[in-house]
């Protein structure tokens, strides 16, 4: 069944705060990700609830050679990798 | 001595040189000294010292932010972090002066004040600042109308040439599309949720002065369906040596009408005997030789739009490819609800099956141009077929044969 809104938003978090360190996932993983659980979630959702993450500062993009959606971290390349 | 003897080299030349400039906002700005001195080092050490990515950018945006470091902070403190801001250039590159004074006055207040315009995504490009200097500078812009511009796995930047403000070559309105697609793809620019990057340019007619055909995922180039329309009297003037060839533009100052222009035409759909100058015009492939050479004799013709290309990239995962026919010919009026619609379903087909950095050209490669068709729901037009001894195949998908059952015809008169 699809989620509502706050219940999305928590969903894509803990994706997010599970591969954290392990693998980095992209917005597009995290839409696959949701629409295997929950088949009917409508894929506009999923874009605003990664907005929302990202809006309010929970998470983060980053770009290693593409782009992922993170928690917030240390600045990797800031000093020496 | 110097501190920077190897490309102090640079100044010696006959031509402008950036290490003059540079050395000139060195007097002011610590982190020019220190890009020249890194500079110098890298052209000792033969490798590069920057680092790029990361996490750095603005609130709320994936896009626009570059992160940039010096693997030598220590030794070049001032370019520690030298981080990248693209600032979306309005359509065609048409300023104000004042637009421009408030940008350099932005861009000394927040950064090192070295500027590149424009970068070949089209954008405005400031070049170096510090992460805590990133939310004011992009404030400030914010405030006087700017945005940022794309990059990551996002859509770029869109960019145009100037199309009809100055050249009377457009066949559509080139700063008008540049502009719309730039606004009905802002969620996507500042939010990076593709495989990889997707580039939009658009040029007016086939000279295709952004070289959208080797540079844009998506390229739309300006071209007519009806006839080149003839000026007879200024053939014969072209012919005479009364006006000169290409505008002025060349270093000929008479052209020979049939060796210079019918004669080199590529798909020899052209003739002339000294007085008449003919065009078959079905075998024209719009080329834009002709009308380049002699523009006050010969002009495109008055049905006009565009042709959209796909899949251009330079080498990322596979080699190098050129932007490859998709729709042979669309009206370009706005507000372009169906360029948009097929750029969104070519969005959605990309990201739904595209690998991590797979540009959408590498992708139609690797799945075929017939998955890409059905994918995004194109019919396949003949004018696809771009190697006619290696492709000329089409593999029909099962309910083609129910469709044809029910009486469905392929060309269509
Ligand atoms: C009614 C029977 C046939 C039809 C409709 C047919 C049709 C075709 C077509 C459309 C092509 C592609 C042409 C191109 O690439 O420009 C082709 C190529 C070819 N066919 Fe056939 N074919 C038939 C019978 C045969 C037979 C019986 C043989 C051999 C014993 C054969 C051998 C070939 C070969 C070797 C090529 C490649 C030619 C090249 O690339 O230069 N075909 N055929
Ligand atoms: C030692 C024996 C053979 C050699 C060295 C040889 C060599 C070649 C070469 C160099 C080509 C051109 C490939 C290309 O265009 O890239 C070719 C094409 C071809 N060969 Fe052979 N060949 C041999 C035997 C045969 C035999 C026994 C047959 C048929 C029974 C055959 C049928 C063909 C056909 C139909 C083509 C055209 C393929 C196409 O255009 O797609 N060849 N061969
Ligand atoms: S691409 Fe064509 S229309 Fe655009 S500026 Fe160049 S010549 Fe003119
Ligand atoms: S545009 Fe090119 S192909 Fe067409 S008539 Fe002129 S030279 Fe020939």
């Amino acid at each position: 069944m699809a989620l509502d809104k706050a219940a999305l938003v928590e969903f894509i978090y803990q994706l997010v705060a599970k591969a954290q360190g392990k693998k980095q996932l992209k917005a597009m993983d995290l839409q696959k990700a949701v629409l295997k659980e929950h088949p009917d979630q409508n894929k506009n959702d999923v874009k605003f609830a990664i907005k929302d993450l990202i809006d309010t500062g929970r998470c983060v993009y980053t770009y290693f050679g593409g782009s992922f959606v993170e928690l917030p971290h240390e600045e990797g390349a800031a000093k020496k990798v | 001595m110097s501190d920077t003897p190897l490309i102090d080299q640079l100044e010696t030349g006959p031509w402008p040189s950036f290490v003059k400039d540079l050395k000139r906002v060195a007097a002011r700005k610590p982190a020019a000294k220190d890009l020249l001195r890194q500079l110098d080092r890298s052209y000792k050490d033969k490798i590069t010292h920057w680092k790029h990515g990361g996490i750095v950018g603005v609130l709320g945006y994936g896009s626009g932010i570059i992160g940039r470091y010096s693997d030598l902070p220590d030794e070049f403190p001032g370019v520690e972090h030298f981080h990248t801001v693209r600032v979306n250039q309005p359509s065609g590159w048409f300023y104000t002066t004042q637009a421009l004074r408030d940008l350099c006055a932005i861009w000394d207040e927040h950064g090192s004040s070295i500027l590149n315009v424009h970068g070949s995504t089209g954008d405005l490009i400031f070049l170096g600042t510090t992460t805590d200097q990133l939310e004011p500078c992009f404030a400030k812009l914010t405030a006087k109308g700017w945005d940022l511009g794309g990059s990551g796995s996002a859509m770029r930047t869109p960019s145009c040439c100037l199309g009809m403000a100055r050249c009377e070559y457009s066949c559509y309105d080139t700063m008008d599309l540049c502009y719309q697609v730039t606004q009905e793809f802002q969620f996507d620019m500042h939010r990076p949720s593709f495989p990889y990057k997707f580039k939009v340019k658009c040029s007016g007619c086939p000279n295709d002065c952004v070289a959208s055909v080797a540079r844009a995922d998506l390229s739309v180039i300006g071209v007519w369906k009806d006839d080149i329309r003839i000026d007879h009297a200024a053939v014969a003037a072209y012919q005479a040596g009364e006006i000169k060839p290409r505008g002025g533009g060349s270093p000929y100052d008479k052209l020979d009408v049939k060796a210079d222009v019918t004669d080199l035409c590529p798909t020899a759909c052209m003739s002339f005997d000294g007085k008449t100058l003919k065009i078959d015009n079905k075998n024209c492939n719009h080329c834009m030789h002709c009308i380049s050479l002699m523009p006050q004799a010969l002009r495109i013709g008055t049905e006009t739009g565009a042709t959209l290309l796909l899949g251009s990239h330079a080498p990322i995962l596979e080699g190098a490819q050129m932007s490859w026919v998709i729709v042979p010919f669309m009206p370009m009026e706005s507000p372009y609800d169906e360029l948009k619609e097929l750029t969104a379903n070519i969005h959605e087909w990309w990201s739904e099956n595209g690998k991590n950095r797979e540009r959408v050209g590498e992708l139609m490669l690797r799945l075929g141009m017939r998955a890409f068709f059905k994918g995004v729901g194109l019919e396949p037009p003949a004018q696809t077929v771009r190697t006619p001894r290696a492709n000329p195949f089409f593999f029909w998908h099962a309910e083609d044969f129910e469709a044809e059952a029910a009486g469905r015809k392929y060309i269509k008169l």
